[in-house]
């Protein structure tokens, strides 16, 4: 029964520590930046403001815009309550391994691509094609990042994986190490960060992200921005689950999940400070180099799987 | 330390080597080419002090450090003077486009770990496993020579064979005897001051430093006469 | 000679068809009573062979022999799980496009040709699949495409449709051909036509592998693999839309359908060498990528769905090839984990692809187009079209809680689980193969945003579309069965997947659900997809759906504010809400990134003029026209067809000769002949 609970709680944590996360890496690049920033608490009270004010949608608008953004939220919320974070054996991990989970992702895309189509504005589809393609070529990098981890576990349930992990005596792997340089590159891509994406931009000819939801208003955009800030922390929670997981609590105790809590906070910000140094040193990449960033990253994935074949288990 | 965890750390250093031979591939920049030419041979210079350290030959250390100084440290210097002075630092340029270089340079990888595999199991040395990434090196360097322009990137290229050849040559016999490597690092860099030399003189007589220009200038003379 | 209900039923609905084939061209004066008998008796044909294959694959076929056929050969048919299965395949699409039929073909000028070779068609399918000797194998496959050839020429006044007509019925032929070598080197060996001696014959591995390139070019063929499919995304436009859905549903299955029976059922698993498997899985990865890729740079709607068959038999084969080298490394539980995927796979892109050829019939049906550039904003005008063609592009997508997801997960698992295998090369060709699928799942994805996103939403590009009505309700209702399956199958795979069990029970001697593989996936388990155990790796479809149900539904209640309707005004379009429909993303903008990051595979043919009659800075016009053509028929069938040609003109010139020329060619023969035999 406690572990219901604490799957509950672990749900319900991302979903209201996203924002927070989010205004962290913000706080972190303005003071890299020499600035004072807005503060971590400013994503909330952005999407409170906009909960509060009132939709305004375009004339002809399909029943695809207006169901978008719950459709996004659900899916991503559910993708966010399958990755175990604090508890290794929660209820619902068993429901979607890493493949189905990047599969939820996936869904939310779909949508967003599609009511980026709605409105029928030059903006929207540019948005919708840019995001479809990009993401198209992310996804055989991600699946071999993924697998390098889920062949020396023989295993995609995230529990298993994570379980492998703890239980096999330190080594270097550096196919470990390949993947986990491919995963953090896919996962800038994916969250829509610089250098592929600019996410603090409007109306820039190279955005990605932004161009799909500029029709958005109200607790539409809310849901929307506040599904791609779960994202980041999802893929965020995924990469320390995957490659270092040390410190997950394996029982559903109290003190164990409060250590655990702890551990992965900082474990977090640790991930964010890295991002936020990426972001503040990187200058964005122009849109037709994205392709070869991708490629480089399933490259680096390929060698990671090759070498670990090679040196790590010997034919 | 222990044997394991010296093979744990040499396997590293192979993966890292295979690693930046498909850098030097990809790269745009002279620059950047030069740059990861000489972390390879620093990284070489590494691997050589670990294996000494782990099978205690001490004659290993020499060639170490004989491997800083020369490829981590001179070659990429003197071709820095030479790019800086023949100003052809800006791009690459390649002759196939880096999609399907790196296609092919997956292919060959593939290959080449193909045709090792059954040699490594014979072997007990605890650097096997680096064997059939070193070919693998040495085939992704030739490569990069075949799929550029520029004279400087296949010297580059060149040097980067013999760099493989090297890391081969620790990971199948813990080293080569001390004389013949030290007669192999002069070779070496007789033949890049030579390269350096002809660069410059190249420049003066033909202007220009692509290859399909000297053959093309090479083929007029030929007429000519 | 067993026979069971399956078998008779199985019978019964060849017999309808037969009947249907011979009743409805005799109404040709009565138009209506014409359409309701042919769609009234294909559909029964369809609801049968649906009974006939489920209880074939529940409770066993049998099998029978026709009194007719060859003197020295009779007919033998026979009802195993795989011709269940398949049968099952064939009725599950027959009957929602019978349904359809009624509806799309109201406004028909010439029935009567339909009427005779659409159920013939369907007949020359059911056939194959029945067929136990290769006799009976070849005729029914040769009534299937000589029947197909007649339907793709349905509206033969327009010369391109003569001309694809031409090249498929060539190609089908040259298919026809090979898989009779296929079927006359298992002959030699085992000296008989009937399949049963052709399974005993024991093949020596020269033998074996000369049948097996055979087969699989000649399927291959007929299945569109690249590089062979250069008739279909000819042929499956120009047919009439109810007959796309089945020859893009089924046909292309029978294909894979003639495969698996050669080369699992008449060779058997026994017989593969490791280069099979790999072949086929390397043929599976370049169709499943390349035929994404084509799809995305078509604007002509019905081509772009043809390609996507490319696409997806590119799957199955994956699944198939992944097979084939489990089963010949003795992973025999994986190796049928990957059979079940192919085969769930194969079922999936019936229902689906079917869907979508009748989704793009009714639009066509409705606007008269298939371009997709003067389409837009038709889920205004055909809401319920709309909502089931969206089912269908999420389920060609591979998204949950749909059932191309399932099947696509289940190859993924059969990659992963895959242990090393030996070399490196096959090492390496499993992992790559997976990353390829993801690849092209991901592509289809964004085709199917491009697709649904022109066609459906946005603004009306022209008044075609701007004036589309809603089809009638049988064409909906002829939509509506296959999206429910695609849900169903979806979301209770663990329901179906143990029915399916039963193919590689009788291929491999082993099943996932067998108590000796400690009962993998179970029956009464409907909540979890677990195909090895639930350590390996799971995924519970209906907690999904429910989850993003429950979670969707208390989002939108709290949220939503009652009693108040949500304010409309004119689109922001960052402040110029002034914008043309013509400004809008089409077709071919939408794919522009993808076409400029492969050009090298594309090597599009672009043009661009800008008009500036007024002043050279004032640009009145502009005009972009770009053309991408497929690779395949660019460097491999014109430089066939250029020396076919040329050898022709110059044997052209040996016709002239006179009446002694011919007399020393007859005279050099036998000659020849006597040497030769003598």
């Amino acid at each position: 029964m406690s572990s219901v609970f604490f799957q509950c709680f672990q749900a319900l944590l991302m979903v209201l520590l996203a924002p927070l996360v989010a205004g962290f890496l913000s706080t972190v690049k303005a003071r890299l930046q020499n600035r004072h920033g807005a503060g971590i608490m400013q994503p909330w009270r952005d999407i409170r403001k906009l909960f509060a004010k009132e939709v305004v949608l375009a004339e002809h608008a399909s029943w695809i815009f207006r169901f978008t953004p719950y459709v996004v939220f659900t899916a991503t919320v559910m993708a966010a309550s399958v990755a175990p974070a604090l508890l290794l054996h929660t209820p619902l991990s068993l429901t979607a391994d890493v493949i189905a989970l990047v599969a939820l992702l996936a869904l939310a895309r779909f949508f967003l691509a599609l009511a980026g189509m709605d409105i029928g504005t030059a903006f929207g589809g540019m948005g919708s094609s840019r995001e479809m393609t990009f993401s198209a070529l992310a996804e055989p990098a991600m699946l071999m990042s993924v697998l390098v981890l889920a062949i020396g576990a023989h295993s995609t349930n995230i529990t298993t994986m994570v379980t492998h992990t703890l239980t096999t005596p330190l080594l270097i792997q550096p196919s470990i190490a390949f993947a986990l340089a491919a995963m953090l590159m896919i996962t800038i891509a994916e969250t829509g960060r610089i250098p592929i994406d600019n996410p603090t931009t409007h109306l820039e000819l190279t955005m990605i992200h932004e161009a799909m939801l500029l029709e958005y208003s109200g607790r539409h955009l809310a849901l929307m921005e506040w599904a791609s800030m779960v994202k980041l922390l999802l893929f965020a929670t995924l990469i320390i689950d995957l490659f270092m997981p040390w410190g997950i609590s394996s029982e559903a105790s109290l003190i164990g999940v409060a250590l655990a809590l702890v551990i992965w906070l900082f474990k977090l910000m640790g991930l964010l400070i890295i991002l936020a140094v990426f972001e503040t040193s990187l200058a964005k990449l122009r849109l037709f180099e994205v392709p070869q960033y991708l490629g480089t990253a399933f490259v680096l994935s390929f060698l990671g799987l090759m070498i670990h074949y090679m040196l790590e288990v010997g034919v | 330390m222990s044997a394991s965890f010296a093979q744990q750390i040499i396997d590293g250093m192979a993966a890292l080597t295979l690693l930046i031979s498909f850098a030097l591939l990809a790269q745009h920049r002279m620059l950047s080419v030069l740059h990861w030419f000489a972390a390879q041979g620093l990284l070489l210079a590494a691997t050589a002090a670990v294996v000494a350290y782990s099978s205690g030959e001490h004659e290993l250390y020499i060639s170490a450090i004989m491997t800083f100084l020369l490829k981590g440290l001179l070659l990429p210097w003197m071709l820095w003077r030479v790019i800086r002075k023949l100003h052809v630092h800006r791009e690459v340029e390649p002759l196939m486009n880096s999609g399907l270089t790196v296609i092919i340079a997956i292919t060959v990888t593939l290959f080449a770990f193909h045709i090792i595999q059954p040699i490594e199991v014979t072997s007990d040395l605890m650097t096997r496993n680096s064997m059939a990434i070193a070919t693998a090196c040495v085939l992704l360097s030739m490569l990069m020579m075949i799929t550029r322009k520029k004279a400087i990137t296949q010297v580059i290229g060149f040097l980067a064979v013999e760099n493989s050849l090297f890391f081969a040559a620790i990971g199948a016999t813990n080293g080569m005897p001390l004389v013949v490597e030290i007669g192999i690092a002069f070779d070496v860099l007789i033949a890049a001051l030579i390269f350096g030399l002809f660069f410059f003189q190249i420049r003066n007589t033909f202007d220009s430093m692509e290859i399909d220009t000297l053959n093309a200038s090479l083929i007029h003379k030929d007429e000519d006469e | 000679m067993t026979q069971s209900l399956a078998l008779n039923v199985s019978l019964l609905s060849c017999l309808t068809v037969i009947i249907a084939a011979i009743a409805a061209p005799m109404l040709q004066h009565q138009r209506t009573i014409q359409r309701a008998l042919l769609c009234c008796l294909v559909g029964l044909a369809g609801i049968f062979s649906c009974v006939a294959g489920f209880t074939g694959l529940m409770y066993g076929g049998g099998s029978i022999l026709l009194p007719f056929g060859l003197p020295w050969l009779p007919m033998h048919l026979r009802l195993d799980a795989l011709g269940a299965f398949f049968l099952l395949v064939i009725g599950s699409l027959v009957l929602p496009v019978a349904i359809y039929s009624q509806g799309y073909l109201r406004h028909e000028k010439r029935l009567t040709p339909l009427a005779i070779f659409l159920p013939l068609f369907i007949l020359g399918m059911m056939g194959v699949v029945l067929s136990d000797d290769a006799f009976t194998f070849m005729l029914f496959w040769e009534l299937m495409s000589v029947s197909s050839y007649f339907l793709v020429t349905h509206e033969h006044q327009h010369p391109e449709n003569r001309k694809a007509g031409f090249i498929y019925l060539l190609m089908a032929h040259m298919a026809g051909l090979l898989i009779m070598g296929s079927f006359a080197t298992l002959y030699a060996t085992s000296g008989s036509f009937e399949f049963s001696t052709m399974r005993d014959a024991q093949l020596s591995p020269l033998w074996a592998s000369i049948a097996f390139l055979l087969a699989g070019f000649g399927f291959g063929t007929k299945a569109g693999v690249v590089p062979m499919h250069g008739w279909l995304p000819d042929a499956h436009p120009v047919a009439p839309s109810n007959v796309s859905a089945l020859m893009s549903g089924i046909m292309l299955k029978v294909a894979i359908f003639g495969f698996i029976r050669i080369t699992w059922d008449l060779m058997g698993s026994g017989d593969f060498q490791w280069w099979w498997g790999a072949l086929v899985l390397a043929a599976g990865s370049s169709s499943a990528v390349s035929g994404v890729l084509m799809a995305l740079q078509q604007h002509d709607l019905k081509r772009l769905l043809a390609y996507h068959s490319i696409e997806n038999i590119g799957i199955i084969l994956i699944g198939l090839g992944l097979a084939m080298l489990l089963a010949h490394f003795d992973h025999n539980t994986l190796a049928a984990l990957g059979l079940i995927a192919a085969l769930y796979h194969t079922i999936n892109h019936a229902l689906f692809k079917g869907l979508l050829f009748m989704g793009a019939g009714a639009v066509l049906h409705s606007t008269g187009s298939r371009n997709m550039e003067a389409m837009g904003g038709l889920i205004h005008r055909m809401p319920w079209t709309a909502a089931l063609f969206l089912v269908a592009c999420i389920s060609i997508s591979a998204l949950p809680p749909f059932n191309g997801f399932v099947s696509e997960w289940l190859i993924f698992q059969t990659a992963l689980m895959a242990p090393q295998l030996g070399g490196a090369l096959l090492t390496a060709i499993v992992p790559f193969s997976a990353a390829m699928l993801a690849l092209a799942g991901a592509l289809a994805a964004t085709c199917f945003v491009k697709v649904f996103g022109v066609v459906f939403l946005g603004h009306a590009r022209s008044n075609i579309a701007a004036n589309a009505k809603e089809v009638d309700s049988w064409m909906l209702v002829g939509m509506a069965i296959p999206a429910l399956c695609c849900l169903l199958l979806g979301v209770l795979p663990a329901i179906f997947i143990p029915i399916i069990d039963h193919v590689p029970q009788l291929l491999l001697h082993t099943s996932l659900t067998s108590a000796a593989n400690g009962q993998a996936i179970d029956a009464t388990q409907w909540l979890w997809l677990t195909p090895i155990d639930a350590a390996h790796a799971s995924y519970s479809a209906p907690i999904i759906l429910f989850g993003i149900l429950l979670l969707g539904g208390v989002a939108f209640w709290w949220l939503h504010p009652k009693g108040t309707t949500i304010r409309r005004s004119k689109m922001w379009s960052c402040g110029n809400p002034h914008t043309h429909a013509r400004m809008q993303y089409n077709a071919t903008s939408f794919s522009q990134p993808l076409r400029r990051i492969f050009t090298d595979l594309y090597q599009p043919d672009e043009h661009e003029h800008a008009e500036r009659h007024e002043h050279p800075l004032l640009t009145t016009r502009v005009k972009y026209v770009v053309h991408v053509s497929d690779m395949a028929v660019k460097h491999l069938y014109q430089p066939i067809g250029h020396v076919t040609l040329w050898v022709a003109k110059a044997i052209r010139h040996e016709h002239q000769r006179g009446i002694h020329a011919y007399l020393t060619y007859t005279f050099a023969t036998v000659l020849l002949l006597l040497a030769v035999f003598a």
